[in-house]
This record gives structure tokens, sequence and C-alpha cells, in this order.
């Protein structure tokens, strides 16, 4: 018989004739053969020998075939020793007492060679299947430790980068398996220089790794960006280039990010085929969908991205809510999606906003989902700024070649204006200044106050009267969009002067734009403490910065920064 | 009418199987049986003399003795009926049978010796 592998087989028979008949016959089919002529002597023969196989005889003096097989059994643990009972047994109840000492076939007497040869050819093809399983079992046991470890090893690295964030901040909750990261999600927050909160929920396709891989340069583009003060047009145009030079084509990134402005109390957002987030109003009780209106980041070459986002009003207590389509691609038994119906009635019976997580948990547990792991939300709250303290900026440059007296003019013209945003940069030179670290927040939110007014009342000669409603708000950002689109003419310039003063020294930054000015006298009448800061920012750069001044019929702006010695 | 008592085709398989070690096959079944035919006779209780008959019908019908076999097999039955009647007289049966097939497996002995 070819293909056929010497066994060695245990034979065990009182009957010397038929002991002596099987082990002719086992032998001539090539095989070696052990003998027993008792269960007791069975029993020893396998633990000494470990044979591949039994025949058994039932019926033994001293231990009966049965219990010598259930010990047999026992002692072969996982590895399949096949049994086959040698038997004259005719009755069924017999037999099934065979199989339930763990016998796995049988063989009539008288003797047929054919049959046997067969059957110890199908018993050794079972043997060896289950030897195969367990090897493969085993090495996908160890290959799972070794996936596992590698994950650890990638989250432990990942969870230093992620939690570089705010995502502690007291207006953030967030729900997300601690291993969320290999299912494609991510969650990332951090704060502008201006004291701003951007946020990003990103879902990557596919699972394990691979997802997880291009986690890592999104986040360092996202917490570079926002560190540096880029919004969330450059900060998406850069996230979208990295992730499509880097990402095979099958592999994007479903993203939303929001850039919340606690002291202009709005919401900007993007939303790039991520589910509806929804921005609650409390006052009104309404969500607003935040629909996604963009591919996702890693499809577009960087010539067809739209950066273009959406800003919303919000007042203190508003939230943003968002989550990933784990939670409405929950299925129940019977291949059901939870849907966005479900989560909407979650909504609707919510009453304390600070408990929608657990219900909307507890309506997937209810629905009869399995728990998924890919579920992530996250809720952000718009406080008052004064409640949220931006962590300190870390320089590791010693001081020493701080420049002190200097100044310098940028004029910034309509092609420039459609597309860049100076204020990084111009942040970045004024921080080698040491002496303007300490108020870095308050500097880039008056320069940011300063270059939008110049840009968008300047330059765009949009009217800020139309932010006073939600409507009016949309409608001001869509025609800021436009008119940017189809800016020809205008600049923006903006002069810094650096001087010494004493042991600390004066910035004093001035912005003049190609626009058409304001009524100075009237908008200044305003009382200083209003309570939404919409329109010209003008309350918040009074506030901030020092000497604030306008001329020019309102199109040229000065003000001024001073700190004293560095201790 | 050796058929009734031995399965002649059987033993040519016998042989052509063990080769050189059929006549040791041989003796072995018949001493093998004389030790049963003692555990029969001697058995005390219908749990033994059922053991004993199954297995000399296992190695009755292994060794081509198709008669023995039956009888066996019916002895076992009574045992498990406890058919105390039919047993003694199963006992004297398989006891005679025996008695027919013993010169015929010594002749057949000769028979492979001799070849």
């Amino acid at each position: 018989m070819p293909s056929l592998e010497s066994l060695t087989i245990l034979i065990a028979e009182d009957s010397a004739a038929d002991r002596m008949l099987l082990s002719h016959i086992v032998r001539r089919q090539g095989h070696e053969v052990l003998t027993a002529a008792n269960g007791v002597e069975a029993v020893e023969s396998f633990l000494q020998q470990r044979p591949h196989l039994v025949l058994m005889d039932a019926m033994m003096p001293v231990m009966d075939g049965f219990e010598a097989a259930r010990q047999i059994k026992l002692l072969a643990g996982e590895t399949l020793v096949p049994i086959i009972f040698l038997t004259s047994l005719s009755e069924s109840e017999a037999l099934a007492r065979c199989l339930e000492a763990g016998g796995d076939d049988f063989l009539a007497k008288p003797y047929n060679p054919v049959i046997l040869a067969a059957k110890i050819k199908a018993m050794d093809r079972l043997r060896r299947l289950q030897a195969t399983v367990l090897q493969q079992r085993d090495l996908i046991a160890k290959h799972h430790e070794y996936l596992l470890n590698e994950q650890r090893v990638a989250k432990a690295v990942f969870d230093k980068v992620a939690h570089s964030g705010c995502l502690s901040a007291p207006n953030i909750r967030y729900l997300q398996s601690p291993y969320a990261l290999f299912n494609g999600d991510l969650l990332l927050a951090a704060f502008t220089p201006a004291g701003d909160m951007h946020v990003l929920l990103g879902d990557f396709t596919g699972h394990g790794l691979p997802a997880a891989v291009g986690a890592m340069p999104l986040a360092e583009v996202f917490y570079g960006m926002t560190a540096k003060g880029y919004g969330l047009p450059e900060t998406l145009r850069e996230m979208n280039a990295k992730l499509k030079r880097i990402l095979p084509v099958d592999m994007f990134c479903c993203a939303t990010l929001l850039c919340l402005s606690f002291q202009r109390r709005s919401v900007e957002v993007w939303n790039g085929g991520m589910p509806d987030g929804y921005l609650h109003t409390i006052a009104t009780d309404e969500r607003k969908p935040l629909t996604a209106r963009h591919l996702p980041l890693g499809v577009l070459s960087p010539q067809t991205f739209d950066d273009r986002t959406e800003v919303f009003p919000m007042a203190v207590g508003d939230r943003v809510f968002l989550l990933s389509d784990g939670v409405i691609d929950t299925c129940d038994g019977d291949e059901q999606l939870f849907g966005v119906e479900r989560l909407h009635q979650v909504f609707a019976a919510n009453r304390q906003p600070d408990s929608l997580f657990e219900e909307i948990e507890r309506a997937l547990r209810d629905f009869g989902g399995e728990a998924r792991d890919d579920v992530s939300m996250v809720e952000v709250s718009l406080l008052e700024a004064a409640q949220l303290s931006p962590p300190a900026l870390v320089y590791s440059d010693s001081g020493q070649s701080c420049p002190l007296d200097w100044s310098a003019s940028f004029e910034f013209r309509a092609a420039t204006l459609k597309r860049f945003n100076p204020l990084p940069y111009l942040l970045q030179l004024l921080l080698e200044v040491h002496g303007l670290r300490a108020q870095s927040s308050a500097l880039y939110s008056v320069l940011a106050e300063l270059y939008s007014n110049a840009l968008e009342h300047g330059v765009l000669g949009l009217d800020s009267s139309l932010k006073r409603d939600a409507a009016g708000f949309a409608r001001y950002y869509l025609q800021r969009n436009e008119r940017l689109d189809a800016l020809q003419n205008g600049y923006v310039r903006v002069h810094l002067q650096v001087m010494p003063e004493g042991k600390g020294g004066c910035l004093i930054v001035g912005v003049e734009d190609s626009g058409s000015g304001f009524d100075v006298a009237r908008v200044l009448e305003r009382p200083l403490d209003g309570v939404r800061l919409s329109g010209r920012g003008i309350n918040l750069i009074r506030q901030l910065g020092r000497n604030a001044s306008w001329s020019d019929e309102g199109r040229s702006a000065r003000v001024e920064f001073f700190w004293e010695a560095l201790a | 009418m050796a058929d009734i008592h031995l399965d002649r085709d059987l033993l040519t398989m016998l042989q052509e199987v063990m080769g050189n070690e059929y006549p040791v096959l041989l003796d072995t079944f018949l001493s093998d049986s004389e030790e049963r035919l003692c555990v029969l006779r001697k058995a005390e209780d219908a749990v033994q003399l059922m053991n004993a008959a199954h297995s000399f019908k296992g190695s009755s019908s292994n060794m081509g003795a198709a008669r023995l076999a039956e009888l066996c097999h019916e002895l076992e039955q009574c045992a498990k009926e406890r058919k105390l009647a039919d047993i003694e007289k199963l006992v004297k049966k398989i006891d005679s049978e025996f008695a027919i097939i013993r010169p015929l497996y010594e002749a057949e002995r000769q028979r492979s010796l001799s070849e």
C-alpha cells in the first residue's frame, strides 16, 4: 500500500489464537505490533511505548477493554490515539458502551484483513488530521500571542502620542474600547495657541495593525499643526496629503474635525465620510446634524481636496456629539442594523444630557447587538473660556539668541489670502522673543482676530451683523468662502515691531487692509462686556492687548504687548 | 458434511495470512479452546458463563469453527436470559462439537505440514 506509513499498533486480546492471528495480519500490513493479554497490560504497554493506534478486545480478564480504553484515552490527552474495538458484540447497547468508553470504530470477528487494513488507514488519516489541527491550533495561538504583543507595544507607543493631547479636558467626554485603535478608530484633541480646541474623531478602513498604522502620522500632523496655530483647513489639507501619500489606495480615513472656539462661541466642522455628528443646542433642545460633506481623508489628490468647513454658533453648555459607525452599524441577531432612527429615538428620550452615553450603550445592548469594540463616541461641550486652562507650551531653547530689537512688515495679496494662513509663521517668529511666550495665547488670539477682521470685513467686505442668528451665521461663512474663491485684488499688511524697554520689552502689532474701513467710533461705543463675542471681535482685542486703536477709518489697527524682566 | 463444522475458505485465508506459522496457530487455537471448555464447565455464575461463551464465540469464528461459534452464541444468549436447563444442554453440545472438530483441525495441521 503506497503512502501508508508504518504505525505502532497495540493489540489487546486475551485469546492467544486471536492475538496471534491479528498480530500476523497487522504485521503483514507493514506495522509494528505490541501485544497485551488484558486491560492492565494494555495500559502499561501504552504508557511505555505510546503506540499510534489500539486494537482492543472488549471482554478481557483482569481489566476489560472498556476500562482500558478509558484510561488510554485519558493518558493520550489531546493526541488522538484511535481505538478500534475487536468484538463479536452485536447488540447495539454493547456497541454503545464501546463508544462511550472512547472507542472510535469496531472490527467484527471473524477478522477480515481487507476491512482491517481499510479501518487502520482511515483511523490513521483521522489521527494525522487531529495532529495537524493541534499543531495549527498551537501555531495560531503562538501567532495570536505574538500579534497581541505587537498590538500592546504599538498601543503603548500610540497612547503616548494620543494622550499628549487634551482628551482629559473637563469639557470632553468620550467612550472608546481600549483597543479601538486596532479597529481603526482614532480620537484626538488638542488646544490651539489661541485656546481653541481641535477635536478629531477618525475611522480608518480595515482592522488590526493596518488600520492602526495610519493613525500615527495623522496624529503627528494633527498635534503639530494644532500647536503651531494652524486652522482646520490647513491641517486638513496636510493630513489628506500625507495619508494620500503613504496609504495604499484601498485605505483611507473617515474623519470629523472640530474647532471649538470658546472665545468666539462657535464650532467649525469638517466631516469627511463619518456618520452625522450632532450639535445639541441646550436652550432649544434641538440637535443639528453635522453631515458628511466630503470624501474621507486620503482619497483625493491635494489638488482636488476640499477643505471647506462649516461654522455654527454655540452657547455655553451646548454640546457637539460625534460617533463612529460602530454605533449605528451594530447588528442584532437577525443582521438588522441599529440605525440612525433608533439613535434619534435615544436622543428624543434623553432627559439628562450627561447620561446620553449610558443610554446609547443600553439601547445597543437592548437591541441585542453583540458588544462591538469599534464603538467610539465623544461629546465636547462649550465652556466659559476661563473654565479651561490650556497647558503652558514648553520651549527647549536657552534664550541666549532671543531677538529683542527688530521690525518686519508683510503684505499678503489676493492669491495668497485665498490659500495661505500666515498666522502660524508670524506667531512662531514672535515666540522667538522669550518675553512674549507667557502671553502667547493672548497674542495669538489678538493676531487671529486682527487678521480675520482685516480679511473678512476689510478685504472681503463681509457684514458682521449677519452673525446675529444661527442662519445668518451659516450664510456669513458661505459668503466668506464664495468671496474668497472669487478674490482678485486686495491685501492684508502686518507690521511687527519689537523694542527693548528697560529689562523688558514691547511689541507693536499693526494690521492694515485694503477694505473700505468701518465706523470706529460707533463700534467702540458698545459696552466692553458683550455676552456673545461675535462681530468684529474688537472687544476681545481690547481686552487681551494694550492700547488698541484704529485709524485710517478703521482700515488700520494697532495693538501693543508689554513684558517685564524675565525671572 | 464437514462444511457445517469448518469454514474451509476461511482456513485457506488463515493459511495465507499465517504462512509458516499456520500450524502453530491451529495448535494455539486447540489448546486455547481446551482452557475455555474448562472455564465453561466450571463457570459459577451466569455472567462468567456469558463472558466465557462470548470470548469462545469470537475465537471460534476467527478460526472458521462455524458450528462451534454458533453454539457459543446460543450459550451466551441462554446465559443472558438465565435459561439454566438449556445451558447444561448447550455446554454438552459444545463439548461434543469440539470433540468433532479437534481431529479435523489436527488433520488440517498435518496437511499443511506436509505441503
